[in-house]
């Protein structure tokens, strides 16, 4: 189970998803939406708020593939744990890397709780911007 | 000497804030689904939600993260974030209104720079904790 290792892949926020975002969670700091702000901040352009980085990660092509390759319906998923390590802040148009590994899978109640823990490495020109770590609980529900 | 800023008491026991938000609207549910890419129609979709046994969709782990997060950034100003993680303990219903509280546990050196740990602990209002949040951060302001 924790030999699945996805191919890497490269994506980037753009400034009107991270004002979307920042209205959505009513953060009104300027510096994730206004450039301006974010210059005279001292960033290159707007700073991506912390967990947006898991955001980004969704864009992955096929982001089912995991659950389909562990037999989840994605009814069945709660979010266990999630943990983010910041190295460097990203900002809108950094061409973000992906790297995503399986590092732990356990049972729990006899298979009625499955837990499968991920770790992703995000870098940017090959400098590390941060380390995410994502577990997934996954119980059994009566489908329909 | 004593200092006279008037910025967050990076001590250990101090609460450094609280945040109290509104009840989390379904609509506020869909427009996350957009903005964070997370479109598990378990959060949005009532007849989905049904399908798998449960009276109603409920919130996005992520959102109370992304809240919590922010929450922290308001706490601390022009600080830096080292590392920021959660548990998510409990579900947060749709119509639930989440309060964060945070507390400074340790302050520890790494290499030079001064270092905060905020556990922050997120609570509905018949109590339940939905979150157990801790945040390491730099006490001294971006250069």
């Amino acid at each position: 189970m924790t030999d699945l290792e996805l191919p890497g892949f490269t994506t980037s926020a753009d400034r009107s998803q991270l004002r979307l975002f920042a209205t959505v969670i009513g953060e009104t700091s300027p510096v994730h939406t206004d450039v301006e702000a974010a210059r005279a901040a001292g960033y290159r352009d707007l700073l991506l708020p912390p967990t947006f980085l898991f955001t980004l990660e969704l864009m992955r092509p096929d982001p089912a593939a995991v659950l389909r390759h562990l037999g989840i319906d994605q009814r069945e998923v709660l979010h266990g744990e999630q943990h983010f390590t910041y190295h460097s802040p990203a900002v809108a148009g950094d061409e973000l890397t992906f790297e995503m590994k399986v590092v732990d899978y356990y049972e729990r109640k006899g298979g009625a709780l499955r837990f499968v823990v991920r770790r992703t490495e995000v870098t940017r020109g090959g400098e590390r911007v941060a380390t995410l770590q994502n577990t997934l609980v996954a119980r059994r529900l009566e489908l329909s | 000497m004593t200092a006279t800023t008037t910025g967050p008491a990076f001590t250990v026991g101090s609460e450094i804030g609280v945040l109290e938000l509104e009840p989390i609207s379904r609509t506020t549910l869909a427009l996350f689904a957009g903005a964070s890419n997370d479109h598990n129609p378990i959060h949005i979709d009532l007849d989905v939600a049904r399908s798998a046994g449960l009276d109603d969709v409920f919130a996005h782990g992520m959102l109370s993260m992304a809240y919590l997060a922010r929450a922290v950034q308001e706490w601390i100003g022009p600080r830096t974030i080292r590392s920021l993680g959660v548990r998510f303990v409990a579900i947060t219903p749709v119509h639930g209104a989440p309060m964060f509280r945070g507390v400074v546990t340790d302050v520890s050196q790494d290499t030079g720079t001064e270092l905060a740990t905020i556990e922050v602990t997120t609570t509905l209002a018949d109590g339940t904790v939905t979150l157990r949040g801790s945040a390491v951060v730099e006490t001294e302001e971006r250069a």
